[in-house]
């Protein structure tokens, strides 16, 4: 049996709740690390044990605290990335709806070591029911003297806001989510600067996923070396996997960071339903470059999906049978992402609706000869040419479709 | 003030404004109210949110056009939105789809004559486990069949 930190508790009947959340130790973390810690032995701990974000882009969650300017007079914020738009992923609603204040825990901590006194939790706008599990967690949390003016009876004080989303898959990206919250359209800003210096409102703001954050209590209880020895050196801990498709027991998984694909699918969510054959798998999210069946034997880590040509992304995989055709797959992403481009940059704007128009052609049956070459060289064309990483997540998206499933894509031009 | 806003609505505008530390943080949380009192936002709810918050009303149609809740007609009774990505597609959605727009008479993106429903297909709804699967206003459904689906819409009023 692995050990669990995050989801450990999930079975427990109403765990959303103060009461019951206190009785399992709840909040012991966040009044150590207020009332018993200096905020920089918290960063030392956060930075030693190797947590790296769960958002997508997985940057080492103390390295980003320690950019934080640390003597400057402007206000310092907490955006906390609950927008979970990548399509395939499910776990920060799990934890959310399950154990809203170990995230609670987790903002604390987080905000006592930066300095922060303001934090907002930036909530997808379908996830309202959620968002409202969210509130009365934290409505508990006020009323106990964790939030509020003096957290823990110390003088730290600390507000926490739940903003909803209004739909857009942008706004997950974080300058995005800081223009959404400023009020605005969710179009990406240009970087540097990076928020960490000039922020929500031009203040230096950290931005870091549900799950990153729910990992603190347990950094804060039971020390960093612990907390790498779950998983990998590099990428300490555990990690949540939302595994979705046709597997016999889709759901989420927490399993230790490194853990094979191969595991997760056969071992764990119970293999291919119907006795069918696997074709691909979608390690990381939609964004992730696609696996082909025999690519699956590889472990879940930043740098090897990297070396991969894919991506670990919100560890969110997708697995796709022999039964579903890569050409509905194809115009799946396709659709996706000239929906949910912001417009800001030409070569995504223009590059997804044109490859969309003909995946679209294609799937008609009216596909043209160059349609192949056109298709690559739009892909290209986006790669590394956008402000933010959507273009190139299309791009390379698309262009390992292109490469793995080359012949399947051909025949259905032909025919 | 826009008419038709409750007194209810009014007071909760001005207590999500005084959360925020900058009050132009507050138009999304406010448009968001707005639509759920009226259904929609039209011209006017933008020309009222941009008087509110002091900004040209250009800016807040730009808001209310890049945000796909924000919708700026009405919506049937009760908004049906089936999920069309990848999970939700592997597991059936697409039939799923033509089985509800033909149960319903009408396409994705139309609304039933009488008013009761709109359908429309979304993007990923954070709840892939349970493919196919859509949300009835705030509600999820998941693991749908077309039994499930006739069962649903039949418990609707
Ligand atoms: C197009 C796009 C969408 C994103 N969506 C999300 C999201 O839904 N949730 C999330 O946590 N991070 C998302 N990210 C990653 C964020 O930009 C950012 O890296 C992350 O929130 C940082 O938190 P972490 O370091 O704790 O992972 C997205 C990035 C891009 C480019
Ligand atoms: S793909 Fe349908 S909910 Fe995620």
């Amino acid at each position: 049996m692995t050990e669990k930190l995050l989801t450990k508790h999930f079975g427990t009947e109403n765990l959303f709740r103060i009461d019951v959340y206190l009785k399992l130790n709840g909040y012991q973390s966040a009044r150590k690390a207020v009332l018993e810690m200096m905020p920089e032995e918290i960063l030392n701990e956060v930075k030693a044990a190797n947590l790296r974000g769960r958002g997508g882009a997985g940057f080492p969650a103390g390295v980003k605290w320690a950019f934080i300017p640390k003597d400057v007079q402007k206000p310092k914020y907490l955006c906390v990335n609950a927008d979970e738009g990548e399509p395939g992923t499910f776990k920060d609603r799990y934890i959310m709806n399950h154990n809203p204040h170990l995230l609670l825990e987790g903002i604390i901590i987080a905000s006592f070591c930066v300095g922060i006194n303001t934090a907002f939790i930036y909530i997808r706008g379908e996830y309202e029911m959620v968002a409202k599990r969210l509130e009365q967690a934290i409505a508990e949390a006020y009323a106990n003297g964790f939030l509020g003016k003096k957290v823990f009876g110390s003088d730290f004080h600390l507000e926490v806001i739940v903003h909803r989303g209004a739909g857009a898959y942008i706004c997950g990206e974080e300058t995005a989510l800081l223009e959404s919250i400023e009020g605005k359209p969710g179009n990406p800003r240009l970087k540097p600067p990076f928020p960490a210096s000039i922020g929500l409102f031009k203040c230096p703001t950290v931005v870091n996923n549900v799950e990153t954050l729910s990992n603190m209590p347990f950094i804060i209880a039971f020390g960093a070396e612990k907390f790498r020895r779950l998983g990998l050196q590099n990428d300490g801990g555990t990690r949540i996997f939302s595994v979705s498709g046709k597997v016999k027991e889709p759901g989420i998984y927490e399993l230790p960071t490194g853990i094979s694909l191969r595991e997760i699918i056969f071992n764990h969510a119970g293999g291919i339903q119907e006795g069918k054959r696997l074709k691909a798998v979608i390690p990381g999210g939609i964004s992730a470059p696609i696996l082909k069946a025999d690519e699956i034997d590889i472990h879940m880590d930043f740098d090897l999906l990297i070396e991969a040509k894919s991506m670990l992304g919100s560890a969110a995989i997708i697995v796709i049978d022999e039964d579903t055709s890569i050409l509905d797959v194809l115009k799946i992403i396709t659709t996706f992402y000239s929906h949910e481009s912001c417009g800001k940059c030409s070569p995504c704007r223009i590059g997804n609706s044109w490859i969309h128009k003909i995946v679209m052609r294609i799937k008609e049956g009216k596909g043209e000869k160059d349609d192949i070459e056109n298709i690559i060289r739009l892909a290209s064309n986006m790669v590394g040419k956008t402000l933010c990483p959507l273009g190139d997540a299309a791009g390379m998206a698309i262009l390992t479709i292109m490469e793995k499933f080359m012949k399947e894509i051909e025949s259905c031009i032909e025919n | 003030m826009i008419p038709g806003l409750s007194e209810k609505a009014k007071n909760k505008i001005k207590e999500i404004i005084a959360r925020y530390p900058q009050k132009q943080a507050a138009i999304l949380p406010v448009l968001r109210l707005v639509k759920e009192e009226l259904g929609f936002i039209d011209h006017e709810a933008e020309k009222f949110t941009a008087a509110l918050f002091d900004v040209h009303p250009i800016r807040v149609r730009e808001i209310v056009t890049f945000y796909s809740m924000l919708n700026q007609s009405q919506l049937g009774k009760y908004h049906i939105q089936v999920c069309s990505n990848l999970s939700c597609s592997i597991m059936g959605a697409q039939t799923l789809i033509e089985y509800l727009s033909q149960k319903l008479g009408i396409k994705p993106g139309g609304t039933t004559k009488d008013k009761k429903f709109t359908l429309s297909t979304v993007e990923c709804l954070g709840a892939c486990e349970k493919a196919p699967c859509m949300m009835i206003n705030f509600e999820y459904y998941g693991n749908l069949t077309r039994e499930k689906i006739d069962d649903i819409l039949n418990r609707l009023e």
